[in-house]
């Protein structure tokens, strides 16, 4: 019997109610008395020198209140970068300057030249129109490979090239897995790209600064998944304002997959311009404007080699990887590539050797940094493409290649300096064969060829990182920040629960889950607890929700909070049922003395805690309120199995998606509806990655796929019905809840599936293609299937790609 | 300048827009029915959809000055008359068919229409009706399953799960 609340129970979600009737409020609801409104006028090249920017017509214009330039920021600080990477040659990587408005020369089609700040929206937009610039054209670097040339055109005048940093990891292994690649009875070797994607959460950016000259205190009203780090970056990097003078509010948010973590350089001047026109400035982004200024996810290029001795054990595995950091480094960029994609080069086998090596480099685009996965998603599948494609060489199931090389002793020590805690990557392989029907593919190939279609299927294994992260050991590695997370239960007089969470919910039901962990701690209804999230003035601190961390760091720090105020209410308990503290014990929302039926009920001690007539006030305070602060020991590590199954059709190409099913293991689980719901939405993205996005430049660095009109997003009717399963749990052993975290295993397990899956199915049609870059795009499958090399991904410009894109404009990576 | 009056939601509401106001900016700013979102510029996401007339409308495809003197439904108005979920919300509530909610009123507002012209739709007729409303966080397959129960449709196996 299902549970109905507390731990385990599929909890409906009460932010749904507000969200189904319109009432929820998001930052573009929000509307501050006497507010102006902020029009940026963007680059439409990819570079440029700004030689003159007019805006004398502009600032005439009806309800025009000022116009901004790059010069009015010339004393304001760099948009920061949170981390910082030491190069294999032990240099610092190359940090440019990231101004609020570009000054001096424009890097990207998107980059920010003036801010018209008016009335209305409509007369900022009118008015920027008026404004005249005069660029100057400069060839753009757009191929990653170009861009590290000799003499190629550099991004940054002031910067020696435009390699940020060429990362070797772990780079005392690399002679050793040079030799064993060498000595290696085989050896199979990929060249791939993840491409460029854009993270398209539904609701567009927004801020609102707000300015009280009366206090000094600034509010920032925006649509950020952490609203203390954005404190954090624009008070003490950009803008010198004192946190206690920053309240930074993050209300309903429409989706993040990681883009709305960065602090973002309209943030920064909607916060400066409040403070300098003594008026609320607000910001809404277009979907054209957040295509050009969001910073986009994953393009890598990649190259992977992996070593096996004669009984197909895995002897060493070598990467080298072109990252593509953009015009700009972006919050966590010169992360994403290295600590979280490095890190996980091991996947779930017991390689004894890996060498990873990343080349970080600056070309004339949108900033690239964390998408959902991030680093992860690029690790999982050049790893689990070239596994696959080593069995395909060597004539060995690709099932039995992956279990024969499985980690199956923990705590397991990998190569690449992480510790895995727990896992058992066979019981998920199992559990895929199982509720995937593998036993039934081959009947149903039959029946597809029956009907003149291919039939793949796809399998995969992962492991990803998650609840980032021990800070003394981000600290080690260039995190400029800590990565612990902090919550204050709050308890009332009544006995209700106020939680407030440094953890942002934006998509994934903390309302709803976090008091189901308190409500099983204490034994009260689910509805007594609520949780407080986004705003700086209400939570006393935390670093956000991104990298599948909330339940994981902040569920753990709102444990320990609770735990706090547990301990103290028995002593309350003890004083008022006249027993030791020890003797006391807390079930069901009533406190009792062990052995016997004296109890008091929960609210009769939180009562007392504020109403202290009767209570021990010599030996502790009243109130029953407690903060914790968490630092986890160890990264997380969910891991699991995919299996898909896909149909192409030999005549044009065509993929779809027949069957797909997941099993994870996250560990414990607190709301199974929810994980499942995290799983299915991480799977469409991944199949999104796989055969329908890319985010394509032209050679001139001109961003082709800027709206959903160019932009493939996977629709309805593009995906089937998911099976998921996360029944199988080796708990986290360093966490109070045993969770591991789910909210980004989808888009990391599903890419390589699908990928898999189809490059079977050419090759039952007699297609012997080694790789097929993605997104598998009807134009592309169909020339793998002619003997042509695929297109290149969205690193090389989308001109050279070949045309003709099915049924609808594929974002010009056809 | 234009006046312009219609009915939204059951009340008659009059205001002077400019003739390029677009009628999501006139539901959201002045009528402050800010329920009805904003998702994309091209008519592609679907998070505005809202019914004129009876039809499921994109508000960003249509002028304010174009609904003079319509009737307009906006997902304020889709509760039942005691405040409750209507069948159509209380299914995506039961079946969890939204996570962040920004596409949610949209969503609803297609599905009405979906269920008042084909009460019984099949998951395909699900998928091909909803072409027009982009979800990034479902992956769609609680929004199908929500369809399905809000129509008393039994689950395919798998979407049981």
């Amino acid at each position: 019997m299902p549970k109905d609340h507390g731990i385990g129970a599929s909890s409906l979600r009460r932010e749904d109610v507000r969200f189904l009737t319109g009432d929820g409020r998001y930052t573009d609801d929000i509307d501050v008395p006497g507010q102006l409104y902020v029009h940026f006028l963007r680059s439409d090249v990819a570079h440029a020198t700004i030689d003159g920017i007019d805006t004398s017509a502009a600032e005439g214009m009806p309800g025009v209140v000022r116009v901004f330039t790059g010069a009015d920021f010339e004393a304001v600080g760099s948009i920061p970068c949170g981390w910082q990477i030491t190069d294999r040659h032990g240099e610092v990587m190359q940090e440019p300057r990231h101004p609020v408005l570009a000054h001096g020369k424009v890097r990207h089609v998107g980059d920010p030249v003036c801010a018209v700040v008016a009335k209305t929206r409509e007369q900022a937009r009118d008015a920027s129109e008026a404004i005249v610039l005069s660029l100057t054209d400069i060839p753009a670097v757009i191929d990653m490979k170009e861009a590290v040339k000799d003499g190629a055109p550099r991004v940054h005048d002031d910067l020696t090239s435009n390699l940020c940093f060429d990362w070797g990891f772990v780079e005392d292994n690399r002679d050793a897995v040079n030799q064993a690649i060498k000595d290696a009875a085989h050896v199979t070797t990929l060249e791939l790209v993840n491409n460029r994607l854009v993270a398209n959460p539904m609701e567009p950016r927004v801020a609102v600064g707000d300015y009280d000259k009366s206090t000094g205190e600034h509010t920032l009203y925006t649509t950020s998944q952490n609203p203390h780090m954005i404190r954090l970056l624009m008070g003490a990097f950009v803008l010198n304002i004192p946190e206690h003078k920053l309240r930074v509010i993050a209300p309903d948010v429409g989706g993040g997959f990681g883009t709305k973590i960065f602090h973002y350089a309209e943030e920064a001047f909607c916060t400066f311009a409040a403070k300098e026109l003594k008026k609320p400035v607000k910001w809404t982004s277009t979907r054209s404007e957040a295509f050009m200024s969001d910073a986009h996810g994953r393009d890598h290029v990649t190259k992977i080699e992996l070593a096996l001795d004669a009984d197909n054990n895995f002897t060493a595995l070598r990467t080298e990887t072109y990252a593509n950091m953009g015009a700009y480094l972006s919050t966590f960029a010169s992360a994403t590539p290295t600590w979280l994609h490095g890190t996980l080069m091991a996947g779930n086998y017991k390689t004894p050797l890996v060498y990873v090596n990343v080349k970080a480099v600056f070309t004339n685009t949108v900033p690239v940094d964390a998408y959902r996965g991030a680093g992860r998603p690029e690790a999982t599948f050049q790893l689990e493409r070239v596994v696959d494609k080593a069995a395909r060489e060597l004539g060995v199931d690709p099932i039995a290649l992956r279990r024969q090389n499985f980690v199956t002793e923990f705590p397991y020590a990998t190569p690449v300096a992480v510790e895995y805690d727990t896992g058992d990557y066979n019981a998920t392989m199992d559990k895929i064969e199982q509720i995937a029907d593998l036993k039934g593919f081959p009947a149903r190939r039959k029946e597809s060829e029956a009907r003149g279609k291919l039939r793949g299927l796809g399998i995969n294994s992962y492991i990803e990182a998650c609840g980032i992260a021990p800070s003394n050991l981000v600290g080690q590695l260039g995190a400029r920040a800590g990565l612990y997370d902090a919550a204050t239960v709050r308890v009332n007089a009544t006995g209700s629960i106020s939680v407030m969470v440094g953890a942002h919910s934006h998509g994934q039901g903390h309302e709803t889950t976090f008091p189901q962990v308190i409500a099983e701690m204490i034994g009260i209804p689910e509805d007594q607890i609520d949780i407080v999230h986004g705003d700086t003035g209400r939570i006393p601190f935390g670093m956000g929700t991104y990298g599948s961390r909330s339940l994981a760091v902040c569920g753990s720090a709102m444990v320990r909070a609770a735990e706090k105020v547990i301990a103290k209410s028995k002593k309350i308990a003890a004083h008022l049922l006249e027993a030791s503290d020890e003797d006391i014990e807390l079930k069901d929302g009533k406190f009792t003395v062990a052995g016997t039926d004296r109890e008091v009920a929960w609210g009769d001690v939180t009562l007392a805690a504020y109403v202290p007539h009767n209570y021990p006030l010599e030996d502790i305070e009243p109130g029953l309120e407690e903060t914790a602060f968490y630092d986890p020991a160890n990264f997380t590590y969910p891991a699991g199995a995919y299996a898909a199954e896909v149909e192409v059709d030999p005549e044009t190409g065509h993929v779809t998606v027949e069957r797909f099913a997941a099993a994870d293991d996250f560990g414990n689980v607190i709301n199974p509806m929810i994980v499942s719901g995290q799983v299915h939405g991480g799977i469409a993205q991944g199949i999104g990655q796989a055969l329908l996005e890319t985010c394509s430049y032209d050679e001139n660095g001109q961003l082709v796929s800027a709206s959903y009109m160019d932009y493939a997003m996977p629709r309805a009717k593009d995906l089937p019905m998911f099976s998921v399963d996360h029944s199988c749990q080796t708990p986290c052993t360093h966490n109070p809840l045993g969770v591991k975290g789910c909210g980004e295993a989808g888009a990391i397990g599903s890419p390589p599936t699908i990928v898999n899956a189809v490059i079977d199915a050419l090759w039952s049609g007699g297609h012997e293609v080694g790789h097929v870059d993605m997104p598998l795009t009807p134009s592309r499958v169909w020339s793998a299937m002619q003997g042509a090399r695929a297109a290149q991904g969205s690193a090389n410009p989308s001109a050279r790609e070949a045309a003709g894109q099915g049924g609808r404009s594929l974002g010009g990576g056809a | 300048m234009a006046d312009v009056t219609m009915t939204v939601n059951g009340e008659e509401v009059s205001g002077t827009v400019e003739g390029r106001t677009l009628l999501v900016d006139y539901l959201r700013g002045p009528l402050r029915l800010t329920g009805t979102h904003v998702g994309c510029d091209t008519s592609q996401c679907g998070a505005c959809v809202v019914h004129v007339n009876g039809a499921a409308v994109k508000a960003c495809t249509m002028f304010a000055v174009e609904a003079e003197g319509c009737e307009v439904t906006t997902i304020e108005g889709m509760a039942n008359a005691d405040g409750s979920l209507n069948t159509i919300q209380q299914a995506f509530q039961d079946h969890h068919g939204l996570q962040c909610g920004f596409c949610t009123p949209g969503m609803v507002m297609s599905v009405a229409k979906l269920l008042e012209d084909n009460p019984k739709p099949s998951e395909h007729e699900i998928r091909e009706y909803l072409e027009g409303n982009i979800c990034r966080c479902t992956g769609y397959h609680n929004i199908v399953k929500a369809v399905l129960a809000a129509s008393g449709q039994q689950m395919p196996a798998i979407a049981a799960e």
